[in-house]
């Protein structure tokens, strides 16, 4: 699908407001939007919201040879992947400009730093070494890819634990996370991405650029930094003219941003260790906030939930014990089978009235029995025709009319006729649809 | 929320159409089935099995009923096809009315009469290729405006706004929008402005702005004084006298989404004193 483009109204409104020091979301021109930090029940799993951008990074490692030229070091492979999910303009399976910028970055900000100690990752010189794989997937877009993609790698891969693994002679033992505790990867820094978008030839200059503002930026500064103030990595696209000046206040910015941000992402962490060493729960499910979908809601129904448990229980201490469980399975017709107990496979009966009516007979007079119908084995004789009132599941058996001529033609005319009917009903409703200029 | 889900839930389970009556304004599931009024005793909870075959259709007075949005004929029962909560409407005169499913979506499908907001992306012979939102862009004649001939046309511009209404609008074709109505006055089509700013809520958001009396266009219109075209696609075209006025005034009604109708009265107040 085609990206919804930008209109000359938009655009013009946007430079105007960034012109008067004003944002669409109502931050300043140096705020960040508020980053959220999430991780999933597995080590080195996350999810980071950067307003509205999500980002989710997951890291997994494998024991691989090592290259040639470098036998005693690990391998790091990164990956960021834009999914049609974030944005209908995302192509799937198509390397876009766009992708193989962002990717190229994400390399030189997180292997390029060495922020990773590869050499921690050898465990046996020139034959058996740790891969380590980030993948970074873009859940949902709304501007400034890169800085939720570093920080997310960077969180992944300070959450991420290795299994332990030990060295005797020649024989090299990989231990389950129950028989030893994985290991951490050792990281040296965390460098992380601040992007800062120009406007009218670096006149303006904006931190966080959201999707709208990407759009109508002339130049884009990205700057790699980790909390000691060192440059990971710069980049300047767009072909803007900037000025030294310019990029060395831009990187004083990025030295009190990346600060905060690895604070936030230690805060993260600790919270997060805190948890499970508590045996709390953990997960992504567990850090998602019951969220507002709507205003359109029903009213709340008062329900007393103060002895839910007790009651639950009670429930099951009175109920009767479970049926006798079938442990061999039970064939009702061919290409269907029923192992334990529940409710009776009602597929079967629906292949039943089709194909075999022997064997469907047997089983729709059960169901009729029950029902206590005189007229029942009849019915289901010639199952398919006058079935629907008794044996309402069937859509099949819905759809046969009777007089089906008749019927269609009612049905067009029917249609048509609404239609018609409908279309005046609106008028007086379309009038006020248009500008309403309210004094 | 949770008694409908309970109600959906347990209809679901049991297999049964529910009358369309009894859960008006409640939460109705796709796959779910509805019994109109006038079939209602024949087929009504409990009388299912109990009635007399017959081999033609009873002579049985038709009432008229619109099966709206998110519901499908299937039968003599409304089949539905949408998440959210059934409405209808009382006919003006005789017939059984408006049936529709209200539910919460961003995407837009065309519908013919529609009226819409659009942005032009291209100029093709004597057609605008507008893009509507919808899963492909809609054509937009040079001719389909007030006063246009064919050596007066229009002055639009790629990247324009346009405000139209579809003339075609189905599932195997282009759409296709115009400027003017049935007797060729503009009637506040055209093209938009050049100032203000366009963004975008969710269809049931502008679904109920254009309710006959909402209140939160009459909160507003107290506010500021402004310029506001609402198209059916959920855009939302809006121009105060400041840049800084628009900004607030976006900013409430992409708010509006999420707030009761208390949280809103505060925030007007609020915004009324400052």
């Amino acid at each position: 699908m085609k990206e919804t483009p930008l209109s000359n109204c938009e655009r013009r409104f946007l430079l105007r407001a960034i012109e008067e020091k004003k944002r669409l979301d109502g931050r300043q021109t140096y705020d960040y939007r508020s980053i959220r930090i999430s991780f999933g029940t597995d080590y080195g799993c996350c999810i980071v919201e950067l307003g509205k951008t999500r980002v989710l990074g997951q890291v997994s490692c494998e024991l691989v040879s090592p290259k040639l030229n470098r036998a005693t070091e690990g391998i790091l492979f990164f990956n960021l992947e834009l999914s049609q999910m974030a944005a209908p303009a995302f192509e799937p399976s198509r390397q876009s400009d766009l992708l193989v910028k962002l990717n190229r970055l994400l390399e030189r900000c997180l292997r390029n730093s060495k922020c990773i100690d590869t050499e921690s990752l050898c465990v046996v010189a020139g034959e058996k070494v740790w891969q380590i794989r980030v993948d970074l997937h873009l859940l949902n877009h709304d501007g400034n890819i890169i800085d939720a993609a570093s920080i997310a790698a960077i969180v992944a891969l300070c959450h991420f634990r290795r299994p332990d693994v030990s060295v005797q002679g020649n024989e090299v033992t990989l231990y389950t996370p129950e028989e030893r505790d994985p290991v951490p990867l050792s990281i040296h820094h965390m460098p992380i991405c601040a992007s800062f978008a120009f406007f009218q030839q670096g006149t303006y200059l904006l931190v966080d650029p959201n999707e709208r503002e990407e759009r109508v930026m002339d130049g884009l500064l990205v700057i790699a930094m980790n909390k000691h103030r060192e440059i990971c990595t710069i980049q300047s696209s767009g072909g803007i003219m900037l000025l030294k000046d310019q990029v060395l206040r831009c990187t004083k910015i990025a030295g009190v941003k990346v600060a905060e941000i690895t604070e936030l992402i230690q805060k993260a962490l600790e919270n997060d260790r805190k948890v499970r060493k508590e045996g709390g729960k953990c997960g992504f499910a567990e850090s998602i906030a019951n969220q507002r979908i709507t205003a359109f809601k029903m009213e709340k129904a008062p329900i007393d939930t103060s002895d839910v448990g007790e009651k639950a229980e009670e429930i099951i201490a009175e109920a009767e014990p479970p049926s006798e469980v079938v442990c061999n399975p039970v064939l009702r017709t061919p290409g269907t089978a029923q192992v334990g107990e529940g409710i009776e496979n009602s597929w079967g009966d629906l292949g039943d009235s089709e194909k075999e009516d022997e064997d469907g007979d047997s089983d729709e007079a059960a169901v009729l029995d029950g029902l206590k119908m005189d007229t029942g084995i009849e019915i289901s004789n010639h199952g398919n025709q006058d079935a629907p009132i008794v044996l309402s599941d069937s859509e099949e058996e819905e759809m046969i009319i009777l007089d089906p001529d008749k019927y269609m033609k009612k049905v067009r005319t029917q249609t048509i006729s609404t239609k018609q009917a409908a279309v005046p009903s609106k008028r007086p409703t379309k009038k006020r649809k248009k500008k309403r200029a309210v004094d | 929320m949770a008694e409908a889900a309970a109600v959906g839930a347990e209809s679901l389970s049991s297999g049964q159409a529910r009358a369309a009556r009894a859960v008006l304004g409640q939460l109705v599931l796709p796959g779910e089935e509805l019994l109109l009024p006038e079939h209602e005793d024949a087929e009504g909870p409990g009388g299912a099995g109990e009635r007399p075959l017959r081999l033609s259709p009873a002579p049985r007075s038709r009432v008229r009923v619109v099966c709206g949005p998110g519901l499908r004929r299937c039968g003599e029962r409304l089949l539905v096809t949408k998440c959210g909560r059934l409405r209808h409407k009382e006919p003006g005169g005789g017939g059984g009315g408006v049936y529709w499913v209200d539910s919460q979506q961003k995407r837009y499908v065309p519908v013919k009469g529609d009226h819409v907001i659009g942005i032009v992306t291209a100029k093709s012979g004597d057609t605008f290729k507008v893009d509507v939102g919808g899963s492909e862009p809609a054509s937009l004649s040079y001719l389909a405006f007030e006063g246009a001939t064919k050596r007066n046309r229009p002055n639009v511009q790629v990247g324009d706004l346009i405000y139209g209404q579809f003339v075609v609008a189905n599932k195997d074709m282009e759409p296709e929008m115009v400027c003017i109505d049935s007797c060729g006055r503009a009637n506040g089509m055209g093209v938009i402005g050049q100032d203000g700013l366009l963004f975008k809520v969710t269809l049931g958001l502008i679904r109920k702005l254009l309710a006959p009396d909402c209140e939160i266009i009459q909160e507003v219109g107290k506010l500021y004084p402004l310029e506001i075209v609402f198209g059916m696609n959920g855009r939302i075209w809006v121009k105060a006298k400041t840049i800084q006025q628009t900004l607030i005034l976006a900013n409430i009604f992409e708010a509006c989404e999420h707030m009761t109708t208390e949280q809103r009265r505060q925030i007007f107040s609020r915004l009324a004193e400052s």
